[in-house]
């Protein structure tokens, strides 16, 4: 195992590495930048080092920097989090060049996944479904046109280096494409440096179901089961669960067993995230894998009662997995919130600002991870995440008992939150009936 | 009439996609803001010409800031 261990995130999922170093007796050490000097993640670390400006490029982003407060604190091990450079495969590879441990899957499948195609291909070559759509980089519109028009209307343009939802455009016939297609292109190449697109079949209402899975450098794969995440705004997931309510057994197994075969398919090690469009027949189709940590895995963790990050820091010191395949099982229902600094009565538009007041819930079944305190500043330059709210129950319906009295009792004062809304969704029917797809809040389901 | 543009939210000037004297419709963005990983377009309220464009890329505005003015 290692001795030292240096958590290059911030807010709660930072907080959430460092409190499982410890459980591990690892020294911990925090980076910051300038707007963090004083964050809770950089107090909980027992080093924390300010590595530059509140622009995350300057900071969070800033491969070099990180390394030299790695070296210069003598750390044996980086745990990357989410978002920020956890999917940079240039900055895993920096980190095995500099001698340090980098935890979560090799450069080279965080290379193969990120590319959106590549990763088509690959998980087409290890017999996993994909939407019917271009397996490359369509050039021109011209090819655009032949593909929709072979796959069938409507159609979806994405960005191959993208995610996020951004590049994305919805077709509905032929005469809109060539539009569209230019649109795309220009988002794309803005946002991503690339303006490569691909084509696919638009599926109406679909669910999004992702699996977990984890991998050791022996070879073995499992998988942690699903979690339902299609309450999303922007294509960012807002509510997740698991199990996934009303998914037909067949679905599962499918779902489990193709997950693990793709995973294996590219000698993945340490968590990561299959994740699948689901439509109204229970057919699936891989969308991507996120090769990392996902923000939603402590739904896992409550339904399986398995630490995740716990097992990341083993497997990534050479361990075998701590579980086998028959060990993991769903015993319980979990649900998460993601409480974000946005305005729902405003599309969600972000809400920076100081937190005057803090008051959030505990006790049976409820579990907190939060970035903030009272007192802390909501910055412009990161993402709008303050806290996650979780909760489990024996029952689905005890776990959403649970989430709703959770929701009622948190208190955030001083910036707009995404709490009201979140109300709204699990207070719902359709919620409750698990009755659930990615495309209902555009639809304006949850509206006040 | 002149009329100011205000900035609806708190971030950072991202691009500006409009220079005085363009002539924009309502609801054209005159600069996108970027706050909190998501870029957000500041609108025109009304259909004009830029008259003057009071930000640069990369400076922060606060809700509420006078961005651009129109004639």
């Amino acid at each position: 195992m290692f001795g030292t261990v240096l958590v290059a995130n911030r807010g709660e999922i930072a907080r959430r590495i460092i409190r499982a170093c410890r459980q591990l007796g690892l020294k911990t050490v925090a980076v910051h930048s300038e707007a963090d000097r004083g964050a809770p993640h950089a107090r909980d670390a027992d080093i924390s080092v300010e590595i530059g400006g509140a622009a995350a490029r300057e900071s969070y982003l800033n491969t070099d920097r990180i390394l030299q407060a790695a070296r210069q604190t003598r750390a044996d091990a980086i745990h990357p989090g989410y978002g920020f450079l956890s999917e940079s495969w240039r900055f895993a590879e920096s980190v095995r060049q500099a001698g340090i441990v980098f935890i979560g899957p090799g450069p080279d499948a965080i290379r193969r996944m990120g590319d959106k195609i590549e990763a088509r291909r690959l998980m087409t070559a290890a017999g996993v479904s994909v939407l019917p759509g271009s397996l490359d980089a369509v050039g021109d519109v011209a090819r655009a046109q032949a593909i929709a028009a072979d796959i069938g209307y409507p159609v979806i343009l994405k960005a191959a280096a993208g995610g996020g939802g951004i590049g994305m455009a919805r077709v509905d016939k032929p005469a809109d494409l060539a539009a569209a297609f230019a649109a795309a292109t220009r988002r794309a190449q803005a946002a991503f440096g690339s303006g490569d697109l691909y084509v696919e079949r638009y599926v109406e209402r679909p669910r999004h179901v992702e699996v977990q899975v984890f991998g050791d450098d022996r070879g073995t794969v499992v998988h942690m089961h699903e979690r339902e995440c299609s309450i999303q705004r922007r294509h960012q997931k807002l509510v997740e669960e698991s199990p996934a309510p009303r998914l037909p057994p067949a679905t599962k197994e499918g779902l489990t067993a193709a997950a693990v075969a793709g995973a294996r398919a590219i000698g993945y090690t340490n968590a990561g995230t299959m994740e699948f469009l689901v439509d109204e027949g229970g057919g699936f189709y891989f969308l991507e894998m996120n090769a990392r940590l996902q923000v939603e895995h402590p739904v896992t963790e409550e339904v399986t009662g398995l630490d995740l990050v716990l097992a990341q820091l083993r497997v990534a010191a050479g361990e075998p997995l701590p579980w086998g395949q028959s060990e993991i099982v769903q015993r319980r229902a979990a649900i998460e919130c993601r409480v974000y600094a946005e305005d729902p009565s405003k599309g969600f538009l972000p809400s920076p600002g100081t937190i005057q007041k803090l008051e959030l819930p505990s006790g049976d079944g409820i579990r907190i991870e939060s970035g903030v305190e009272a007192g802390s500043t909501v910055s412009v330059h990161y993402d709008p995440l303050l806290l996650k709210l979780v909760t489990h129950g024996d029952t689905r319906a005890q776990a959403l008992e649970r989430m709703i009295d959770a929701l009622d009792r948190s208190v955030i004062e001083g910036v707009r939150t995404t709490i009201p809304f979140l109300r709204r969704v699990v207070g719902s029917a359709e919620f409750r009936e698990g009755r659930v797809h990615t495309q209902m809040l555009e639809q304006g389901a949850f509206n006040a | 009439m002149p009329e100011e543009i205000k900035a609806h939210i708190t971030g950072v000037v991202f691009q500006i996609t409009a220079k005085p004297g363009d002539r924009v419709a309502a609801g054209d963005a005159v600069i996108v803001l970027e706050s909190m990983k998501m870029e957000i377009p500041v609108e025109a309220p009304r259909a004009g010409i830029v008259k003057e464009i009071k930000v640069q890329e990369g400076q922060t505005v606060q809700e509420g800031d006078v961005v651009a003015v129109l004639e």
